[in-house]
């Protein structure tokens, strides 16, 4: 075998972990600076580009089967309950409705670590399961579900973030969230070194992830064999939690997903609901469909923690940092979760120090899940605000009093990157957004509508990791597929998969079929989140292909008759370098071969030692606030970003655009409500929770400052996917500040709270 | 309906014709509601919202004839009936445009028409927009500009950008974001949207 287990370090997010991984033992070079590439790098059209405009892609939302079954599930009204009796007997009267879940006949099967049950009869927040019934129809099992009768003992709730911090007796979970605290120096004496310092706290609301193809999975058992549809980030997972949970080996569920609408970081976990689906097919021999409706999607899915950030500065009148104070806190809901938001502080400048403390606080509400760049966007936000303020104190430029803090090397560890252009970005992106010549002082001018420019950094990780493999089969006409177990989720996976394979074996990409998300066939690959695919996939993509190549080379020599030291590659052809007419192509080759397919497998290399690996960039924003209507129209988003290799600028620039209007949408529009009165939710649909339009869309440019990164894989690519969001809120709510002169602390920045802040601003 | 109204056995309208509760003040107002409501009583007595009614309409261009319950909606019946599962159902409410179809050459919320109502009309969905296997300029002009990134919302978009180029042959990237603000996209592909659309308008 070509592989070994080694010991490999790496952060996944914020927690760095030591684990094994398999790795190559011969590993590819990176492409060097001055090689031209043919494939990688181009704007290929998506490979799943046919499928998805013509509407005859599969979703699993759209998935079925004969004699399928539907399933519905039934959530608790009250954000905190005990369920004393559950009386199902009209529910199932009707002939239609097959078979029903309840706390009392489920399997005790443990949840959100250990602290629950699948079904549950404590009930934590409106939302939370009590039963999932399957019908004939969706309409069937609505009906039944509403014919359940539930005697409850309601408790009392807390939602209120405020409450839940001042009152820890509401006991909503046994589990001990403690705070997370991070110390480097010394705070006082730091903040006792400083000639300035500045003092303020903001606020981030709960933000739902809101995939346009709600969380859905289909169901079929064959014997003992189980196979999952579900609209997934991660087959591996939800593979694994089914078969535990069901009790059967992980060989016997199969889990499938080709194409799924959307995720950002929602779809990682297994959900309930496919387990539930899976014990009810299994109970009636019938294959089962459950579909959350977009109620169920704002409840009970997950989200982005809200946030309330105390922070403080400390710097010497040349710009220099000397103190960075961080306390926050915030909600993940009923079940353990974080919070946590202080990266970015942590990460971005140079400060010898800080103190940073994070808090989560249990609150009755759907969990959190990971939401694009968990932490940083919230983060972000306010460090990058504190930031202007520090640099206007000082009366220095944004960006110069960034740049003065610029370190070179990770302020955690001092390991140096393995690269690093933020300052590139700074100085392309002030330059796109002519920066020098629009951006006035903070307030200036008269008019209705006032303009404002403002700008954040960004930093994140986006190296990938092994372990991830794929499979690559040539066949005999020249025609390749590349097979591996991780998902595209809109995200271009499928493309540069392709384009990868392309470069190497120097074959069009049309012929390069691409197969992925199917735990039955394909090898194990990267979920799709942390903006681990792209590196993590990616260089095993190459890896097999050189493989191939490799292969066929030994193939050419010993047809030809030659040493592969005298062999030439091209385009599909073996030439010999002293005799042009000693070729062998696809063809010749496996006219000897007595096989029609050769299959090669490659993984990802080791992350090399002693480097940090990051993502950075920075993003400007220039916007138009109507001083009479409060509201705040983004005009035009420059995006510089250092990224490492650009794979497909195509697809790139669609990826760049999503982060920037899901940013956008973070800052202006989105904000889950919670009545702390009664518990429930009050941001139940898409016109409630306000997601960006096509309206709200600004003008964008998007800048990529670096080129390859060889020392990060054999691609020298990072991922892109969390960098796109990061900063675009910090970039926005500084731009507001810069146009009407008093900041605004608290998101999403809606008009009411403009006309608020202007209105004392006047008095 | 939540499950303690149901319990109860009291409906929403029968609530409100009785106690008068929500509706402030003037009592002509609580009348003229008691009269909607015995009027919608009636209605409600003739119509059971199960019983099932026969349709005739075309579809992509073939005569369909169907039966459909009283309160299936037009995209349950494309999707579930016809098998065009193309259009998307993401919200089921009207508010994010995944269902959007072409009905009498206007784009509508297939969610928020029922399949009666497209009786005798003439329906299109993004299946509708091929030609065999091959897509049509439109669907072309999203491939090459790269209108999509999950494609979920997809033909929603191309379906409302259909629309708008029937009425508007040259419109400007202000009347398409118009046009199309109906349709929404989470994984925010609208610049390329945009293009897409004025690539397509170009040809």
């Amino acid at each position: 075998m070509s592989t070994k287990f080694i010991k490999s370090k790496f952060w996944v997010e914020d927690i760095k972990e030591e684990m094994m991984a398999e790795v190559p033992i011969s590993v590819v070079e990176p492409w060097q600076k001055d090689k031209e590439l043919k494939y990688v790098g181009k704007p290929e059209s998506r490979k799943d580009a046919y499928d998805k405009v013509s509407g005859t892609a599969e979703y699993t939302f759209d998935k079925s089967f004969s004699q399928i079954a539907v399933a519905k599930t039934l959530r608790s009204p009250y954000p905190n309950a005990v369920i004393k009796k559950i009386d199902v007997s009209e529910a199932i009267k009707n002939k239609n409705v097959l078979g029903i879940l309840t706390p009392d006949n489920c399997k005790d099967n443990d949840w959100y670590s250990g602290t629950s049950k699948l079904l549950d009869k404590k009930v934590r927040y409106n939302g939370d399961e009590i039963a999932c019934i399957v019908a004939e129809t969706e309409q069937d099992a609505e009906e039944a579900l509403r014919l359940i009768k539930i005697e409850y003992e309601i408790l009392p709730h807390v939602t209120d973030l405020e409450k839940a911090k001042l009152d820890t007796a509401a006991k909503i979970n046994d589990h001990e969230l403690k705070p997370r605290e991070y110390n480097r120096g010394n705070l006082e004496e730091g903040l006792k070194e400083a000639d300035i310092i500045v003092e303020d706290k903001f606020s981030t609301s709960v933000a739902v992830h809101n995939p346009l193809e709600p969380h859905c999975s289909v169901v079929k058992w064959d014997g003992e064999k189980l196979l999952v549809f579900d609209s997934t980030q991660g087959i591996w997972a939800v593979r694994d939690t089914v078969a535990s949970q069901l009790g059967i080996p992980a060989s016997n569920v199969r889990v499938i997903k080709k194409y799924m609408g959307g995720g950002f970081g929602g779809k990682l976990e297994c959900g309930k609901y496919t387990v539930m689906a899976a014990l009810l097919s299994k109970k009636i021999g019938r294959p089962v469909k459950i579909v959350l409706d977009r109620k169920e999607m704002n409840q009970a899915v997950g989200n982005r923690p809200s946030s309330v950030q105390e922070l403080k500065i400390g710097a010497k009148k040349d710009g220099s940092i000397t103190a960075i104070s961080h306390n926050a806190y915030g909600t993940a809901g009923a079940f353990p979760g974080s919070a946590g938001c202080s990266w970015p502080a942590r990460s971005l400048y140079k400060c010898p120090n800080m103190k940073l403390v994070d808090t989560t606080y249990y609150i009755n509400a759907g969990k959190d899940r990971p939401f694009r760049a968990p932490g940083h966007v919230q983060g972000t936000f306010a460090f990058e605000s504190i930031i202007d303020e520090a640099a206007e104190k000082l009366g220095m430029d944004p960006i110069e009093f960034r740049v003065k803090n610029f370190t070179a090397v990770d302020p955690d560890w001092n390991g140096p990157y393995t690269s690093k252009l933020l300052r590139e970005a700074y100085i392309a992106g002030a330059d796109k957004i002519r920066w020098k010549e629009n951006r006035k002082k903070a307030g200036f001018g008269g008019g209705i509508v006032k303009t404002g420019y403002g700008m954040a950094s960004q930093i994140w990780w986006g190296g990938g990791a092994p372990p991830s493999y794929a499979i690559l089969k040539l066949n005999w006409d020249g025609s390749a597929e590349l097979v591996s177990g991780t998902q595209d989720i809109g995200t271009g996976t499928y493309t540069i998969l392709a384009q990868i394979v392309a470069e190497v074996l120097e074959i069009p990409t049309r012929k390069i079929n691409v197969v992925l998300g199917d735990t039955g066939v394909c090898p194990f690959g990267a979920m799709s989140g942390g903006s681990m695919t792209a590196p993590s996939v990616g260089p095993a993509a190459r890896d097999a292909a050189e493989k191939m190549l490799s292969k066929l080379k030994s193939a050419a020599a010993a047809i030809l008759e030659l040493s592969e030291d005298k062999l030439e590659y091209s385009e599909g052809v073996f030439s010999s370098k002293d005799d042009r007419s000693k070729t062998a192509d696809f063809s010749k080759l496996f006219g000897h071969f007595r096989e029609g397919v050769l299959v090669t497998q490659g993984a990802r290399e080791a992350n090399p030692e002693g480097y940090a690996i990051n993502t950075f960039g920075a993003q400007f924003a220039k916007v138009d606030v109507n001083t009479l209507t409060g509201k705040v129209c983004v005009k035009h988003v420059v995006a510089a970003h250092d990224i490492g290799r650009v794979l497909n600028r195509k697809t790139l620039n669609n990826q760049f655009h999503g982060g920037i209007m899901m940013g956008l949408g973070f800052a202006l529009l989105e904000e889950r409500v919670i009545d702390n009165y009664t518990g429930k939710l009050l941001t139940t649909n898409l016109l409630d929770y306000k997601l960006p339009t096509i309206i709200e869309t600004p003008e964008i440019d998007v800048i990529i400052v670096s080129e390859e990164d060889n020392k990060v894989n054999n691609i020298g690519a990072k991922g892109i996917g969390e960098p796109a969001m990061i900063p675009t809120a910090g970039a926005i709510a500084n731009a507001v500040y810069n146009a009407i002169g008093v900041r605004i602390k608290d998101l999403p920045i809606t008009p009411d709270k403009v006309l608020n802040a202007l209105a004392s601003k006047n008095n | 309906m939540s499950n303690e109204e149901n319990k109860k056995g009291i409906s929403r309208r029968k609530f409100l014709k009785g106690t008068g509760a929500g509706v402030i003040g003037s009592s002509i107002l609580i009348s003229n509601l008691a009269k909607a409501d015995e009027k919608n009583e009636q209605l409600e007595k003739d119509v059971d919202s199960k019983s099932i009614h026969s349709i005739s309409l075309t579809v992509n261009g073939k005569k369909v004839n169907a039966k459909v319950k009283a309160n299936t909606t037009l995209v349950q019946f494309i999707r579930d009936e016809l098998k065009l599962t193309g259009t998307k159902a993401a919200c089921n409410e009207g508010q994010c445009g995944s269902c959007t179809v072409i009905v009498n050459n206007q784009a509508v919320y297939s969610c928020h028409m029922l399949a009666v109502d497209a009786n005798n009309k003439e329906i299109i969905t993004i299946e509708g927009l091929m030609n065999g296997e091959e897509i049509n300029p439109l669907q072309e002009a999203f491939k090459e500009k790269d209108g999509l990134q999950c494609g979920f919302c997809s033909p929603g978009q191309i379906m409302a950008a259909h629309a708008l180029l029937l009425r508007n042959k040259k419109p400007t990237k202000a009347e398409i974001k118009e046009a199309m603000a109906g349709n929404l996209c989470r994984c925010g592909a609208y610049p390329h949207i945009i293009e897409s659309v004025f690539e397509a308008a170009k040809n």
